[in-house]
């Protein structure tokens, strides 16, 4: 659906454009011009209303003011039905407007739907895939990994103009939002949960990214630079990070998720390609029970293991909370009354060649943590 | 040694000397400035010999006028401290670039921040809804007093016991650092293992229980004890609003008090509703949470609602517009505000059906709200506006809460809130609301009932500095953070790399200032109209030539309100009676029921608030006890028989002919 522009607030905008970057006015990624679009066209419908009240407001306080005697005064005036009609007409009248392109543009620009369009006049080239980059919230960065080239990049991302890209995104340990402004709308990145959003970028550059959804201490520096390239540069870039002797396996995973600030830019060569869908089945860790195989259970297709202990089905530990006061203190406190779980040691655990590497789609195979 | 450790720990749980943040400057020196106050403040008591009369005449009050009263001084104390905190914030925002970290580290900035939304809602907000709705409904309807006296002042002081221990958070350990709602998994055990998130559940919990009885009873009071000939259909419309904001109340906080007792069962008995372990899951949270939530901020604008429709028409000299709209307009919204929760968390992946059903629901709040507003204009067409400071209040209300609801529906619309939900765009909106409807509402309702309540007006000019300050203040601080929003700016950050944003961060900060000066002329106001009561004196009872029953009494009214039940003929009874010639009752006074003053509601929210500091800190001796203690004593209130007495008919003559005769003094 194209909706045509606003061309009233051109000016406006124009206006704006020039007291900073509003980068939500002005994206280089298509899905966000079209959220704006939204944003534009729902400001003039609501205009049509709005400046009226405010004119209405205005001269009447003054025309109706007690020093004003020629005004009409009607004390007992207090219904009229063709008026009352007409003030429930006019606001339903836009919110019907309104609704029926809030329906449409909702289901549109829904976050999960693959795009089919790359910009206002490009179609989709159907042959290509598009680029699916797997995004880890951890505290406080961002992991990034491409299972298509086998790389992974910590707090830098990177992604070729006008081809689709498809986020798949989870988190470590407590609720997130990725947001690069620039390229479309945020989605929350949630433990044990994947979210999935589609976006494009259309424009070459360096742009913003980051966590907007409160995460604790280090909420203000997770931040990362998205880089919009053209095909030849991603290559480039690409090749850079494949350089990098470091391999993303569960063990550096695990280090990595350890709580950090201002994380510098990582690059991993090499990844372990069950990884991420570990990290969404919170099971990264030894021993534990991934919420693939518990949700297999749940639904009836696998019977539940015999031998289940309480410290297979726990995640939450990374101490978070160890700045300032509170965090020891509050930590050896909590020992009295949460239960005691520990995460196994990580140096005692080898795992070459743990996990089976054919994890095809997102449910893992029932037998996933059996053998270890 | 050990022993003694052990001795320690049993008797003060996990509350050491370490809890007490001397390492802190900033609170140090509040800590000292609160001693310093709070010493000169009880000395004083102590030596005017004020406490008799205070736990007499005001502690241990059942009239809802002084409890109303007591809402409003509580709300305005926590006004002082939930906008300390704004200070701070704005100056963090505007120092925290280039490299500069600010004066407040994350630990202490992310407390503020949760603080002040902790505050602002709970414990000014709402004391300030409630504190109107005590004092002016049981007037509107005719009647003595609320339906449950006692349960009144029990609501009120559980509501300051909340405010007492969030309070006691800043000197004794930490506040939580989630955020204003507290979402797990952060807010869980394992990742917010402090006190700071207790605080917040017992501090919300305590508070809610209170919040949720005053509901019962002004919900109560409003359904059985409105006068003879008052009709649904001939209430006032501020009544109606307030009718429909506890049903509200009574449908949602419920709601709260489960979902905190969830949480609070995850961080002290290691259930799983919301952790990431064991099948928990936050989204739960997340869904409960706004189920309260959003009623909640129609709670919140509801009475003002009401004021301002009691306002126009009062000083427009003319009828409500539309009375019969307006009372659909309220009941639809009232409906409406349980269909909108999701509206908070479009971004958390839910399809597009659904996030598109919560939309345009959303939307369809604004159509009442629009009638609503239309209706206020058509009130002031052809009428005879008098700018009192009610009425300046009001017209600052249309204009900022019209530009407010529009950025609203924008948020209602999902694509475009995924691209400015938790940004500073989202923040001046509700700011953009809730000063402009709710404070800016609770501004001319001061104004303009103050005279009611004690009996003089309040002084204009310090009004209308405080009026122009506030009202340039507000778009000053929030105009700024629409465009921040717009340039991808989130809320609750502590620091920045991007210089350029600094300007407007300063511009808000200035804005801050402002609205300083603003709170700062409105304390001044009272001061100064206190000192120049006898020239302010209102003798008549009706100083705006009101239209409502409030005014037909005595300002401010007598302990028993009304000496006779008043007849309603018409919405607006008081302007129906002045036209037939309404005259003062002389004789026939008869001897009133009234209920009699207990303390037995500042015990047990003493208890209460006790038993809630003992969980926060694993005292469990002194948790047991307390909750023992309470139960014990709601059960030895019950059997307290000697809850009321009769006004004789002689003294209800004698202070009428007192009031009789100050009329005749003015006439």
């Amino acid at each position: 659906m194209r909706l045509p522009r606003f061309l009233l607030l051109t000016p406006l905008l124009l206006l704006l454009g020039g007291c900073g970057d509003l980068v939500v006015l002005f994206p280089n990624g298509d899905i966000a011009a079209r959220q704006r679009d939204m944003l534009l066209i729902a400001t003039g419908l609501m205009l049509l209303i709005i400046i009226p009240v405010l004119v209405m407001t205005f001269v009447f306080a003054w025309r109706y003011r007690a020093s004003n005697k020629a005004s009409n005064y009607r004390a007992d005036w207090d219904h009229s039905t063709k008026v009352e009609l007409a003030i429930w007409a006019a606001p339903l009248l836009i919110i019907i407007l309104l609704g029926a392109v809030t329906w449409v543009g909702t289901h549109l620009l829904d976050p999960y739907r693959p795009l089919d369009s790359i910009t206002t006049s490009a179609e989709v080239d159907t042959d290509q895939e598009p680029l699916v980059v797997e995004v880890v919230a951890l505290n406080w960065k961002w992991m990034f990994v491409y299972p298509e080239y086998g790389i992974a990049t910590v707090n830098e991302l990177a992604a070729p103009v006008n081809r689709p890209i498809r986020f798949e995104l989870t988190a470590e340990s407590v609720m997130n939002a990725f947001y690069v402004p620039t390229l479309a709308g945020m989605i929350y990145a949630m433990p044990g949960m994947e979210t999935k959003l589609h976006a494009v970028v259309n424009k070459a550059g360096v742009y913003d990214g980051f966590a907007s959804h409160y995460n604790g201490a280090g909420f203000s520096n997770m931040r990362f630079k998205f880089h919009g390239q053209s095909p030849e540069e991603f290559d480039a870039w690409v090749s850079k990070v494949r350089e990098s002797g470091d391999t993303l396996d569960r063990d550096t995973y695990l280090d990595l998720a350890q709580p950090s600030q201002a994380d510098p830019v990582r690059y991993f060569g090499a990844i372990d390609p069950m990884l991420y869908t570990r990290i969404v089945g919170m099971c990264v860790a030894e021993g534990k029970l991934c919420m693939q195989e518990i949700h297999h259970i749940d639904a009836g297709h696998a019977e539940p293991p015999t031998d289940i202990s309480l410290d297979q089905l726990t995640y939450d530990h990374s101490i978070i909370d160890g700045f300032g006061y509170g965090g020891g203190h509050g930590e050896d406190a909590q020992g009295a009354t949460a239960p005691a779980s520990d995460r196994a040691p990580r140096s005692d655990s080898t795992r070459e060649g743990a996990g089976p590497q054919d994890g095809e789609g997102s449910i893992a195979p029932p037998q996933l943590n059996r053998t270890e | 040694m050990l022993a003694n450790l052990d001795l320690s720990r049993f008797l003060f749980g996990r509350l050491t000397l370490d809890a007490i943040p001397y390492y802190d400057p900033i609170l140090v020196v509040t800590f000292i400035v609160v001693a310093i106050g709070g010493i000169g403040l009880l000395s004083a008591i102590t030596y005017y010999r004020w406490w008799g009369y205070l736990w007499h005449e005001w502690f241990t009050t059942v009239d809802h006028k002084k409890i109303g009263i007591m809402y409003m001084i509580l709300a305005i104390v926590m006004l002082l401290r939930g906008f300390a905190d704004a200070i701070l914030m704005r100056t963090q925002q505007a120092i925290a670039f280039n490299g500069s970290e600010g004066f407040l580290p994350a630990h202490h900035y992310d407390q503020i921040f949760t603080a002040h939304g902790v505050i602002m809602i709970f414990f000014v907000a709402m004391p300030l809804i409630t504190g109107i709705m005590n004092y002016v409904v049981p007037l509107q309807i005719g009647a003595r007093d609320v339906s449950f006296p006692f349960l009144n002042n029990f609501s009120f002081w559980m509501t300051a016991g909340g405010a007492i221990l969030i309070m006691a958070s800043l000197f004794i350990g930490e506040f939580a650092r989630t955020g204003w709602l507290a979402f797990p998994p952060l807010s869980g055990a394992d990742y917010s293992p402090g006190v700071g998130v207790d605080y917040y559940i017992w501090g919300l919990q305590v508070a809610g229980v209170g919040t949720l009885l005053s509901g019962v009873n002004l919900l109560v009071t409003i359904v059985k004890m409105r006068a003879p000939g008052m009709s649904m259909m001939r209430m006032p419309i501020f009544t109606w609003s307030a009718l429909c904001t506890n049903v509200l109340i009574v449908a949602s906080f419920p709601v709260l008090t489960a979902v905190l007792v969830l949480l609070g069962l995850d961080r002290y008995v290691g259930t799983h509703f919301f952790t990431n372990d064991m099948g928990g899951n936050s989204m739960m949270y997340f869904n409960l949470i706004w189920i309260w939530g959003h009623p909640e901020v129609y709670i919140l604008i509801l009475p003002l609602f009401g004021v301002f429709s009691e306002v126009t028409s009062t000083f427009s000299g003319k009828r409500l517009f539309g009375y019969t709209s307006m009372v659909y307009a309220l009941v639809v919204i009232t409906i409406l505000a349980y269909l909108v929760w999701l509206h908070h968390f479009f971004t958390m992946g839910n399809g597009a059906s659904v996030n598109s059903f919560f939309g345009i629901t959303t939307m369809i709040i604004s159509i009442p709200t629009g009638v609503k507003i239309f209706n206020w204009l058509l009130t002031m067409y052809e009428g005879r506006i008098r700018f009192e400071l009610p009425m300046m209040w009001t017209i600052a209300f249309i204009v900022t809460f019209t530009i407010g609801g529009m950025t609203g529906v924008l948020l209602a619309v999902p694509p475009v809130d995924f691209t400015v939900h938790n940004s500073l765009f989202l923040v001046a909106h509700f700011h953009n609301v809730i000063i402009g409807g709710v404070l800016f509402g609770a501004f001319a309702a001061i104004n303009y009932w103050f005279p009611k309540a004690f009996g003089f007006k309040l002084n204009e000019f310090w009004g209308k500095v405080s009026f122009w300050t506030w009202v340039s203040g507000f778009y000053l601080a929030f105009m700024p953070l629409y465009l921040l929003g717009l340039m991808g700016v989130t809320r609750r950050l502590r620091e920045f790399d991007d210089p350029s944003l600094q300007i407007w961060f300063v511009i808000a900060a200035a804005g801050a200032g402002l609205i300083a000066i603003g709170i700062g002329a409105l304390l001044m106001q009272i001061y100064v109209s206190i000192r120049d009561r006898e020239a302010l004196a209102d003798t008549t009872g009706d100083p705006w030539n009101g239209r409502t029953l409030e005014w037909a009494t005595t300002s401010p009214p007598p302990h028993y309100n009304f000496a006779f039940s008043p007849m309603v003929r018409d919405i607006d009874a008081f302007t129906d009676m002045k036209r037939a010639g309404f005259s003062r009752p002389e004789k026939g006074f008869r001897s009133i029921h009234m209920p009699r003053n207990t303390g037995a509601g500042v015990i047990l929210a003493g208890l209460s608030t006790l038993c809630g500091f003992a969980l926060v800190w694993y005292i469990w001796w002194l948790a047991a006890v307390s909750f023992v203690g309470l139960i014990g004593y709601a059960i030895y209130h019950t059997f307290d028989y000697d809850r009321d007495y009769y006004i004789t008919a002689d003294e209800v003559a004698k202070t009428e002919r007192k009031a009789a005769s100050m009329l005749g003094a003015k006439g």
